[in-house]
Order: C-alpha cells, then sequence, then structure tokens
C-alpha cells in the first residue's frame, strides 16, 4: 500500500502513540484487503461500546486510548449495555455499571456523539451517494452500502476507530466501483415476513464473498430490510446486497423453504420463552408506530423489551406512543440492545422470544439462553391477551 | 510457500485447523480461548497456544476486541493463518501483535491439523 509522508512518519511514531496505533491498524487492513491508498472518509461508525462485549481489557485500552485521542470526523457510536435513565430498574452489578461508566466517559472524552444505537442510518441525516464513510456495525454497514449507496467495507470495530481518529480508510473492496457480484440468492419463499428476511440474510451471508445479488425480492419494508441486513451481517463477510437479477456469469443458489428450515432449526432451541425482545436491529419510529397500532386493545402476558435509540423513544414519548406501548405491557428501553445485553443473562431467563436472526445467534452463543423465533404478528397473536 | 503477511512474528507450535469460519465475538469466550458454540466443529476446544488454521473470520465488528481480549487474558493463539483477511481479524491481530498470514488454498489444504510447525514471517515461509 503506497503511503504519504505524512502517513509514513504517523506510521514511524513521528506525530505520538495515537496516531501510530491507528495506522498501524489501517495498514493491516489495507494490506488484507490489498488497498493501494488510505481515503478520506466523513463519518464513522464504532461498535465496542458494551461492557459486556468488550471485557476489562477494552474499558482498559480505550480508557488508555482517551487520554491522547480525539477523533477527527464526525463519529456516532454503538449501543451500550444498559438503558441510562433506567439502570438501577435492573440489578446489575455495580462492577459493571463502573466498567460501563468509564467506557463511555472514555469515547466521549475522545469526542464522539452519544448515539448508543445500532441504527445510524435512521436517524442522523445522510451524507450525498457514494460518500466514503467507515460503518463498524455490521447490520448498518450492510444498510448503508446497500439502502443509501454510501461506500463501506464491513469495518471492524478497531478499523473504524482508526479511520474515526485519523479520517481515513484503506482504498479496497466496496469502497472501490464494484463487479457484479459473483453469486445470486434466488429468493423462492412464498409470503416472506421479516423472519423470513433474516434467514434469508443469514443464508446469503453464509455462502457470499464480500457482495452478494438477490434475486426474486420487489419490495422490502423497513422491519423486513433491516432483519436481513442484520442476519447477513451475523453469518459471514458480506457487506452489500443488491436486488437484482444477477449476471449471466454470476452462480446462481436457490433459498427456498428447506434452505430456510435449515437455518431456523440452526437458530430455534426451544418452543416458548419466558420473556419476548424486540431489537437487534434497534426500532425505529415507524416500526414503533406499526407496534402501537398492531397492539390497540392487547397487552402482552409476558415481559416484552422493546429497543430503540434514545433520540426514537423521545419522539415517540412525544407522539404518544410510549405510553401506549407500556399500557400493551412493554418496556421500551434505550442505549442499549438485545445483542450481548447483561439484561438477560441464563440464571434468570430459560428462554427468548424474538423475530431477530441476529439476536437468536448471540442470545444463544453469547448469552446461553434458548431461543424461540417467530415473526412479530406470530409473536403478537401468541403472546396477548 | 508465498504468505501475505498482515501481522509480522515467528512462532513455533501446534496447528488446530478448522474448515469453519470463526464467529470471534459468538463463538469464543474471551477469558478461556474456549470455543462454545455447540455448532462449530471444534466445540468445547481452545484455541490458545496453538497455531489457528481457519478460513476466515465471520460475523460481528466487535470480534476484533474478543482477540484483543484473548491476548490480555493469557489464552490467544500463538498465531493465525487464514485464506482470506476479514477485518475483524486483520485489526484484532494487528493491535494484539499476534503474528497472522494469509495463504492460498493450495497452501492451506497442505497444513493438518495437529501437526507442529514453525511459521517464520520475516523469512516468509512455514516449516
Amino acid at each position: 500500500m503506497e503511503l504519504t509522508k505524512e502517513e509514513e512518519s504517523a506510521i514511524k511514531g513521528e506525530k505520538g502513540e495515537t496516531l501510530q496505533l491507528a495506522y498501524r491498524i489501517l495498514v493491516a487492513t489495507g494490506e488484507a484487503t490489498n488497498a493501494e491508498k488510505l481515503v478520506p472518509i466523513q463519518w464513522a461508525h464504532v461498535s465496542g461500546v458494551n461492557y459486556n462485549t468488550i471485557g476489562d481489557a477494552g474499558q482498559e485500552f480505550l480508557s488508555n486510548l482517551s487520554k491522547d485521542a480525539k477523533v477527527k470526523v464526525k463519529t456516532t457510536v454503538n449501543p451500550m449495555g444498559y438503558d441510562i435513565d433506567n439502570v438501577s430498574k435492573y440489578g446489575l452489578d455495580e462492577e459493571f455499571i463502573k466498567k460501563q461508566e468509564n467506557i463511555k466517559n472514555s469515547y466521549e472524552k475522545m469526542g464522539v456523539t452519544p448515539s448508543f444505537t445500532c441504527i445510524p442510518y435512521e436517524i442522523f441525516d445522510l451524507p450525498q451517494e457514494n460518500t466514503q464513510v467507515s460503518f463498524a456495525e455490521t447490520n448498518a454497514a450492510i444498510f448503508v452500502n446497500s439502502i443509501s449507496h454510501l461506500k463501506t467495507n464491513k469495518e471492524s470495530a478497531f478499523s473504524a476507530l482508526a479511520s474515526a481518529i485519523t479520517g481515513k480508510s484503506p482504498y479496497s473492496d466496496l469502497r472501490m466501483d464494484q463487479e457484479q457480484p459473483n453469486l445470486t440468492i434466488r429468493m423462492k419463499v412464498e409470503n416472506p415476513n421479516e423472519l423470513t428476511f433474516g434467514m434469508l440474510g443469514f443464508f446469503a451471508g453464509k455462502i457470499a464473498d464480500t457482495s452478494v445479488s438477490i434475486s426474486g425480492v420487489n419490495k422490502l419494508d423497513q422491519r423486513s430490510c433491516k432483519s436481513l441486513c442484520g442476519g447477513m451481517g451475523t453469518s459471514g463477510i458480506c457487506g452489500k446486497f443488491l436486488l437484482e437479477e444477477g449476471g449471466k456469469d454470476s452462480e446462481k443458489v436457490d433459498f427456498d423453504r428447506k434452505e430456510m428450515q435449515n437455518i431456523y432449526d440452526e437458530l430455534n432451541t426451544t418452543d416458548s420463552g419466558d420473556l419476548i425482545t424486540l431489537g437487534s436491529p434497534q426500532l425505529g419510529l415507524g416500526e414503533l408506530q406499526d407496534l402501537t397500532s398492531s397492539l390497540k386493545g392487547k397487552s402482552f402476558k409476558k415481559r416484552c423489551m422493546v429497543f430503540c435509540p434514545r433520540s426514537i423513544q423521545n419522539q415517540a414519548r412525544k407522539l404518544g406512543l410510549v405510553q401506549e406501548l407500556e399500557g400493551a405491557g412493554c418496556e421500551i428501553l434505550s442505549d442499549c440492545c438485545t445483542c450481548l445485553t447483561p439484561l438477560i443473562n441464563k440464571k434468570d431467563v430459560d428462554g427468548v422470544t424474538t423475530n431477530s436472526i441476529k439476536g437468536a445467534y448471540y442470545l444463544k452463543n453469547s448469552n446461553g439462553v434458548n431461543v424461540n423465533l417467530k415473526p412479530l404478528n406470530q409473536i403478537i397473536e401468541d403472546e396477548t391477551k | 510457500m508465498s504468505l501475505k503477511i498482515i501481522v509480522k512474528g515467528k512462532v513455533k507450535g501446534k496447528i488446530m485447523k478448522t474448515l469453519n469460519p470463526i464467529n470471534f465475538l459468538g463463538a469464543v469466550d474471551k477469558k478461556t480461548g474456549i470455543i462454545h458454540d455447540d455448532k462449530h466443529d471444534k466445540f468445547q476446544k481452545s484455541i490458545k497456544g496453538v497455531i489457528l488454521v481457519f478460513p476466515y473470520g465471520i460475523g460481528s465488528s466487535v470480534g476484533a476486541y474478543t482477540i484483543y481480549s484473548l491476548k490480555k487474558n493469557g489464552s490467544a493463539p500463538l498465531a493465525m493463518i487464514c485464506t482470506k483477511a476479514d477485518l475483524s481479524v486483520a485489526s484484532g491481530c494487528a493491535l494484539a501483535n499476534i503474528p497472522m498470514v494469509i495463504v492460498s488454498n493450495l497452501e492451506f489444504d497442505s497444513l493438518n491439523d495437529g501437526n507442529e510447525i514453525e511459521l517464520d514471517t520475516e523469512a516468509g515461509k512455514i516449516l
């Protein structure tokens, strides 16, 4: 990879340890993806905020880094471990709260926007098409590449952080003008819902390279689209999908009922949950509105945790949605999300009902609880009175 | 043997090889290095102190922190050998200073589970 004189000097350590570290990460990821050079980016979205995911090593790393590091471009951050306004409600231990606060403070010291969201594309104004950004959260990287036509690779927590500090990313893979994907998934399942799309994404992610064509999908509502992005980001390295027929040189693979059943059997481990979670990705305003209208005159028989960004919760409160949802038995949580939440653990919970494929994978493997997968309309039918 | 070097280093150790990609955040315990995904063929095995040979990392971007944590907790592999570099593994190894190289599919096939090897990125070879 070709570096400018300034970049060379930074990597030698002549501009301090922080920049040396950041450029060391960018050179490694640049070499890994055969980048020719580094290019400026306008927005970084960083993951690695939840103490449950990054642990003591991550917390100490960020604490040290924040003594000197400042972000150079607009930087938004992923969810943390709990809802800042309701932390006392959940019986988290003092140690967890202290470490999580320290992580939050480190990021804020570096100058990030304290967004604590995995759906930055739904709550911030988007730059114009083809703008280079650096998104770590996988569902967000896939969403902005595929739907918003921005340019990012499927970044890691460290590569996005290094981009935030330097304002640059390696120019490679999805950042360049793309060739046609070499794989087309033919969607064959009829009457799909958001769970079907999550499984389609998970299936595609397993076999696709950095991008994939998907044929047979005419319309994709926001909930289904986010579910597809979340599923895809979990199972592979794919960072972009195109809804198109796919070129004649592109290999064709069907996604039919059999393939769907295999994914379902891999992730669904129980027939019922003790509680319900809606999130992973967090819900946007439109989804909260839909949920409110579906719940008219009904209420959940079990605990139902609904995750959304703080700014969405504030808007929803003004519209009276939060009050209605709480009346129907929902707990509205912000700043955090389903994935690796410390609010759900196997000591208290055997199984969780969710419509999220991404949530299912991490609940099962990281939280160690059983998962009952159902689409939202089915959850409402079965679990309300 | 042609290696693409992502993170430099020289190590000697036993290969642990899997044909399945690894989701570090979801499948590996960051304290012990034990694989806790029951769908993975190395379920309940530890990646601590081995030369980990696998196709590439998948899934969460936070997997990079898992790799860094493994190193800090003394449970990291000695080195990683992949066929494709994903950004989480590349950046995690770069920060944790775990030697990491990319090899061709042919070379990947020639590396066998349980064999003792020496990886030397300076000399550009695996012995």
